[in-house]
C-alpha cells in the first residue's frame, strides 16, 4: 500500500507551510502517530505525524521549501511496492493536485456561526460518532487554541470547539462577564446542537467554564478534562492578565504573551499581529476587562470549584512551569493528574502530541 | 419714517460699529510703534457691512472671513480682549498667539476663521451650511470676501455648489474698490460683482455699504431666504476702506483726497448717527455713552495685551494634531 | 477569520458600517453615487471604480455627488468637519489635488495650530494613487511624500484589505484630517477581513515578513513587490525582513530602527519620485539615528525623477519591481559577505 504524506492544514487560516527539518530519512520505519518532519507556518511550528505506519520511501520536499496545504511531502509504503509503482502514484498525485487543493479549500471544514440569545457564537465541528467532546479555550483565546488537538481527537469522535462570548468571532458583548454567563453560552450551544451529554475539555479560564457547566448541569457532562485550569485555587498571574488586557500594540503585548509559552521563540511577530487583530475588534477590550474584573480581580481567582472535580471522571493536565496558574493547583484533586515537565501554560499547543495521547486514552476509557 | 429695529438693536449696531472703528483706529496708531508683529489689514470704513450682516445672525450661524477680518470677528461676538492679545502675539490671545490678525477664529461664536488665503473661506462657509442641513439645524453660513476674492475660482465653485444644493449660505462681496493696489473697475470683468449671481442661479443684490440700514434690510431678505431652504444670495456691498491694504501701505494708487472725502461724506458711523438723530430714534447722550464705554474697552484691551505674557517654547510644538503617535 | 473580501470591498464595508454607527459621517465627491441629475438610475457608478457602490441606496441623504469642483467640495468637507460632521471626501485620483491643494495645505492642515488648538477638523480625504494602469502622468502619481511633508495631516497608505478597513475606520473616527490613499492596482486584492468593526492604529508599522539579513522598508502596493523579492531572495539564502509602514505620518521610526539594528542593512522601496521622498526621509532617519547599526550603505529603490509615462514599455520600467529590489539587496548583502 502506497501512502502519500501531505502538507497538513492546522487551523482555519493555514494555507502553506515551510519544511523545517525531516526527522525521518528515506528507508526509516515510521509508526502511525510518530513525528516524521517539522513544519513551520506563519503562526506556529509543529511536527507532522504519520497518519499510517510503513517505510518512508521518498522525501519530496526539501528543508526551507514552502509548500501549499495538501502538497505532497513524502511517500510511505506499507508492505511492498516497486519504484515504478511509487513513481506512478507521485505522477498521478501531482497531476491532480491543483484541482484537489482548490476543492479542499472549498469543501474543507469550516467554522459555523449561530445566533443564540441575540449573540453570535462560532464553533467548529470535526469528526463524528461517539460521545461528543467540547473544547473550551481560555481568556483571550479562541477555537484555534485547539488546532493541534481537535483534528487528532476527532479521529475517534465528534469534537466541537467554540469561541466563548467576547472571543474569536463570537459576539463581543458580555452582560456580567462571569463564569455563569460563559457556561450558559456553552449549554446554549449544546441545546442548539441537541447534545444531551458531552465530554468537556477546558483550558485555563475554559477549565473554569467547564467546571461551572458541570456544576450547573452535571447530568450533561460525561467527563472533565482540565488543562492548566482556572477555578482550582486562588493564585493567578494578575500582571499577565492586566498586561494582556491592556496591551494595544506589538511591543506591549509581547511580554505577556511570552509568559504563556515555555519556548519564547514561539511568540512570533505574526502571532502578536494575529492577537492584535483580535484585540482591535470592537468590544473586545471591554469584554476582556469585564472578564478580568468578574473572574480575576486584583490578580486573585474569585471562584474555587475544586469540590466539583471527581463527580465526573476527571483528567487534569498541567505544564510544570506554568507561569500563569501554578501547577500545584493540580495537587490533591480526585482526578487523573498529568504534569508535563518543562511545559508552560499553552501546553496543549506546545506539547500537543503528549496532550493528545493522554486525552485520547482518557476519553477512550470512558464508558 | 420708522424702522423695524428696536432701540436695543440700534444701540447694539452702533456699539459694534464704534468698537470696530476704535479697534482699528487704535491699531493704526499702535502698529506704527512697532510693537505689533507681522502685518494687519484694517476694516475701518466698512463697519456697516459687518454690523448689518451680523445683526441677523446668532451663535449657531457661521461666517467665514478673510484677511480683513477684525470687523467680522467683533460683529460676530469674538472677545475683543482676546483679539487684541492675539494681534499682539500673546499667549492670552484667542488663538494663543499662534494665528495672529489673519487667523482669528472662534467656533463657539460661529466664527470659522479669518483667512489669509483670498477666497478660501467661501467653500468653508458652504460646508458649514451643509453641516447645518445634515444636522437638521436652522443655522445659516455667510462667506465674506472682497472684490479681489470675487475673482477667485474657490468663490465661483462655492457659489455653484451652494446654489445646486440649495444650501443655507450667503455670499457677501465687500467691494471696497481695491484688491491690494489693483482697482476692481479693471479686475472685475462685469460692471457689478452682483451680476455674477445670474451665472450661479441665485439672486444678486447691490447695497450701499455706507448705509447700515440698507445692508440690514438686504441681508434680512437674504438670510430669511436661506433659512427657509430657498438657497443662497450674492450680496455686493459697495463700501470703502479708510486705510491701505495693510498698515504701511502708502496708497499711492488711490486718488488725491480720496480718503479725506470718504471720511467727510461717506463715514458709515457718521451717517448712522445722523439718521438716528434725524429720525429721533437715538439721542446724542446715548451715542456719547457708548463712545465712552468703547474707548475705555479699547484702552483696557491694549493695556492688557501689552502686558500679557508671550507663548512659551512648549507652545511651538503643541496643537498640531489632536493626537499623534510618534 | 476565514472570510476573504477584496481591498475595494473592505473600503466599502468600512464606510457602510461607520455610516450606520455615526450619523455625522457623510460622503461627498464626483460620482460617489453617480447619476445625480441624469435621466437614468442613481448610484449608477458608486465611484469611478465602484468603491462606494451601494452606499447611496442605504444613505441617500449622506452620499453626495459633487460637480467637478474640487476646491468647492473639498473645501465644503473641510468646513463641515469644523462644524461637527465627519466627512469622507473623495478626490478620485490623487493627482487632482492640483486643483484644490489650498483647502488641505492652508486650511484643514493648519486650523488646529493656527486657531490655538480650539478647532478640530475630523476630515478624511480618500484618493486613488499609483502607477500600473497605463493611466499616464496625470492619473498615476504617488504623492505620499508631498502629503507627509505637511504638518497637521495624517497620511495613510494601506497595503491589504485588512488594513484598508481598519485604517479607514480609524481615519473616520480620528479627530485630525487624514489623507487616505488607495492604490488602484490593489482594489481586487483579496484578503481576510473581519466582519466586525475594528480599528488599526496609525503610526504602527507591520512586520509582514521577519528576516535576519536585510530590512526592506516600504508601504502601499510596494509591500507586495517587496514580499515577492524577499521570497526570491530567500531561495538565494538571503533572509529579508519586510516592514510595511502603513502610515507615513505618523511614522513608526522605532520599528524601522529596531529592524535595522537587527539586520544592519536597509533597502527603502518607494513608488514615489526619488527627491525629497519617503525613501530619502527614512534613509536620513536611519543615517542619523541608526548609523552605528549599519553594516552597508543604505539602498533606495524608487521611481525615477520623471512623470509617470503612458506606454506600457515605459511604465513597466518606471515602477519599482522585484528584480530591482533584489539587485539592491544583493548589492549590500555582498558587501556584508565581503567584510
Amino acid at each position: 500500500m502506497i501512502h502519500t504524506l501531505t502538507m497538513p492544514k492546522w487551523g482555519l487560516s493555514m494555507t502553506e507551510g515551510r519544511i523545517d527539518v525531516w526527522l525521518k530519512q528515506p528507508g526509516d520505519r515510521v509508526e502511525k502517530g510518530e513525528e516524521v518532519l517539522d513544519v513551520e507556518t506563519d503562526k506556529l511550528s509543529s511536527s507532522v505525524e504519520a497518519p499510517f505506519s510503513g517505510v518512508l520511501r521518498r522525501v519530496l520536499a526539501l528543508s526551507d521549501e514552502t509548500l501549499p496545504v495538501g502538497a505532497l511531502l513524502g511517500i510511505v509504503v506499507e508492505g511492498e511496492a516497486t519504484e515504478e509503482e511509487i513513481d506512478a502514484v507521485i505522477d498521478s498525485f501531482n497531476a491532480g493536485f491543483v484541482s484537489s487543493s482548490a476543492e479542499t479549500e472549498a469543501s474543507g471544514p469550516s467554522a459555523q456561526k449561530v445566533e443564540i440569545g441575540g449573540r453570535l457564537l462560532r464553533y467548529l465541528e470535526l469528526g463524528e460518532g461517539g460521545t461528543p467532546l467540547v473544547l473550551i479555550h481560555g481568556f483571550g483565546g479562541d477555537l484555534n487554541n485547539w488546532l493541534f488537538n481537535q483534528p487528532v481527537l476527532a479521529a475517534e469522535r465528534r469534537v466541537i470547539a467554540l469561541d466563548l462570548p467576547g472571543h474569536g468571532e463570537s459576539g463581543k458583548q458580555l452582560r456580567s462577564g462571569d463564569a455563569e454567563e460563559l457556561s450558559l453560552a456553552v449549554l446554549a450551544l449544546l441545546d442548539h446542537l441537541r447534545l444531551d451529554r458531552v465530554h468537556l475539555a477546558g483550558h485555563s479560564m475554559g477549565g473554569l467554564v467547564a467546571l461551572t457547566v458541570a456544576d450547573q448541569a452535571p447530568a450533561r457532562v460525561a467527563s472533565l478534562t482540565l488543562i492548566a485550569s482556572a477555578g482550582l485555587g486562588q493564585e493567578i498571574n494578575g500582571d499577565y492578565l492586566q498586561g494582556f488586557a491592556d496591551a494595544s500594540n506589538r511591543n506591549a503585548l509581547k511580554p505577556p504573551l511570552t509568559q504563556l509559552f515555555s519556548d519564547p521563540a514561539l511568540v512570533t511577530r505574526q502571532m502578536l499581529e494575529d492577537m492584535l487583530k483580535f484585540k482591535r475588534l470592537e468590544g473586545v477590550d471591554k469584554a476582556l476587562q469585564q472578564l478580568n474584573t468578574a473572574l480575576f480581580e486584583g490578580g486573585r481567582q474569585k471562584l474555587d470549584l475544586r469540590h466539583r472535580v471527581g463527580r465526573q471522571p476527571s483528567l487534569v493536565i498541567w505544564g510544570s512551569d506554568d507561569a500563569i496558574i501554578p501547577a500545584r493547583h493540580a495537587e490533591g484533586l480526585d482526578a487523573q493528574v498529568e504534569i508535563l515537565p518543562g511545559q508552560g501554560h499553552m501546553v496543549q499547543l506546545e506539547a500537543a502530541e503528549r496532550v493528545n495521547q493522554v486525552m485520547a486514552a482518557f476519553l477512550k476509557s470512558q464508558p | 419714517m420708522s424702522t423695524h429695529l428696536s432701540t436695543d438693536q440700534l444701540l447694539h449696531a452702533y456699539t459694534v460699529m464704534r468698537t470696530i472703528r476704535d479697534f482699528e483706529e487704535r491699531l493704526h496708531v499702535e502698529f506704527a510703534t512697532g510693537e505689533i508683529p507681522g502685518f494687519v489689514h484694517l476694516y475701518a470704513g466698512q463697519e456697516a457691512s459687518a454690523a448689518g450682516v451680523m445683526a441677523h445672525l446668532n451663535d449657531e450661524d457661521c461666517i467665514a472671513s478673510n484677511h480683513r477680518g477684525h470687523g467680522h470677528c467683533i460683529a460676530k461676538g469674538v472677545d475683543v480682549f482676546g483679539m487684541m492679545a492675539e494681534i499682539y502675539g500673546k499667549k492670552t490671545g484667542v488663538c494663543g498667539g499662534k494665528g495672529g490678525s489673519m487667523h482669528i477664529a472662534d467656533q463657539e461664536k460661529g466664527m470659522l476663521g479669518a483667512n489669509g488665503i483670498v477666497g478660501a473661506g467661501a467653500p468653508l462657509a458652504a460646508g458649514a451650511a451643509l453641516a447645518s442641513r445634515l444636522k437638521g439645524s436652522q443655522g445659516v453660513a455667510v462667506a465674506f470676501f472682497g472684490d479681489g476674492g470675487s475673482n477667485e475660482g474657490a468663490v465661483f465653485e462655492a457659489m455653484n455648489l451652494a446654489s445646486i444644493m440649495k444650501l443655507p449660505c450667503l455670499f457677501v462681496a465687500e467691494n471696497n474698490g481695491y484688491a491690494e493696489a489693483t482697482g476692481s473697475g479693471w479686475s472685475v470683468a462685469c460692471k457689478d460683482i452682483a451680476e455674477r449671481a445670474v451665472g450661479f442661479g441665485m439672486p444678486g443684490v447691490i447695497v450701499d455699504g455706507n448705509d447700515f440700514f440698507a445692508v440690514h434690510a438686504a441681508l434680512g431678505v437674504a438670510v430669511e431666504r436661506a433659512r427657509k431652504g430657498d438657497g443662497p444670495t450674492l450680496v455686493e456691498v459697495k463700501l470703502s476702506r479708510f486705510y491701505g491694504h495693510f498698515e504701511g501701505d502708502a496708497q499711492t494708487y488711490r486718488g488725491p483726497d480720496e480718503v479725506k472725502n470718504l471720511r467727510e461724506h461717506a463715514d458709515c458711523l457718521a451717517l448712522f448717527r445722523q439718521r438716528c438723530s434725524a429720525e429721533g430714534w437715538l439721542d446724542a447722550a446715548q451715542f456719547e455713552r457708548i463712545d465712552g464705554e468703547v474707548a475705555q474697552l479699547i484702552d483696557d484691551a491694549v493695556r492688557l495685551a501689552k502686558s500679557d505674557p508671550k507663548p512659551q517654547a512648549a507652545d511651538l510644538l503643541s496643537d498640531v494634531y489632536v493626537a499623534y503617535h510618534s | 477569520m476565514a472570510r476573504k473580501i477584496s481591498y475595494q470591498q473592505a473600503i466599502n464595508e468600512a464606510l457602510a458600517q461607520e455610516m450606520r454607527r455615526d450619523q455625522s459621517v457623510f460622503i461627498i465627491g464626483q460620482d460617489v453615487s453617480g447619476g445625480t441629475g441624469s435621466p437614468g438610475e442613481q448610484d449608477a457608478w458608486g465611484g469611478v471604480l465602484g468603491v462606494t457602490k451601494g452606499l447611496y441606496p442605504e444613505f441617500p441623504d449622506r452620499v453626495l455627488d459633487a460637480p467637478l469642483s474640487e476646491v468647492g467640495y473639498v473645501g465644503m468637507a473641510v468646513g463641515a468637519a469644523t462644524r461637527g460632521m465627519r466627512p469622507v471626501c473623495e478626490l478620485m485620483f490623487v493627482d487632482f489635488i492640483g486643483c484644490c491643494l489650498d483647502q488641505l495645505l492652508n486650511q484643514a492642515a493648519k486650523f488646529r495650530y493656527m486657531f490655538g488648538g480650539k478647532t478640530t477638523t475630523p476630515l478624511v480625504v480618500r484618493a486613488m494613487y499609483g502607477a500600473g494602469l497605463r493611466a499616464a502622468a496625470q492619473h498615476s502619481q504617488m504623492l505620499t511624500s508631498m502629503w507627509t511633508h505637511i504638518p497637521g495631516l495624517k497620511v495613510v497608505c494601506p497595503a491589504t484589505p485588512y488594513d484598508a478597513k481598519g485604517m479607514l475606520i480609524q481615519a473616520i473616527r480620528d479627530n485630525d484630517p487624514v489623507i487616505f490613499l488607495e492604490h488602484k492596482m490593489l482594489y481586487s486584492l483579496q484578503g481576510e477581513v473581519p466582519e466586525e468593526l475594528y480599528t488599526v492604529p496609525f503610526g504602527e508599522a507591520n512586520f509582514v515578513r521577519e528576516g535576519r539579513d536585510v530590512t526592506l522598508v516600504t508601504y502601499g502596493r510596494m509591500v507586495h513587490i517587496a514580499l515577492e523579492a524577499a521570497t526570491s531572495l530567500a531561495r538565494q539564502g538571503i533572509d529579508c525582513e519586510v516592514l510595511d509602514l502603513r502610515t507615513t505620518s505618523p511614522l513608526d521610526a522605532d520599528s524601522i530602527l529596531e529592524s535595522v539594528e537587527k539586520t544592519g542593512r536597509l533597502v527603502v522601496i518607494d513608488e514615489s519620485n526619488p527627491r525629497c521622498s519617503i525613501a530619502t526621509d527614512i534613509s536620513a532617519l536611519v543615517a542619523q539615528q541608526g548609523f552605528s547599526f549599519l553594516r552597508a550603505p543604505i539602498e533606495m529603490v524608487t521611481a525615477p525623477h520623471t512623470p509617470v509615462p503612458f506606454s506600457d514599455a515605459l511604465e513597466d520600467l518606471y515602477i519599482p519591481n522585484a528584480a530591482k529590489i533584489e539587485a539592491a539587496v544583493l548589492k549590500i548583502a555582498d558587501k556584508r559577505n565581503a567584510a
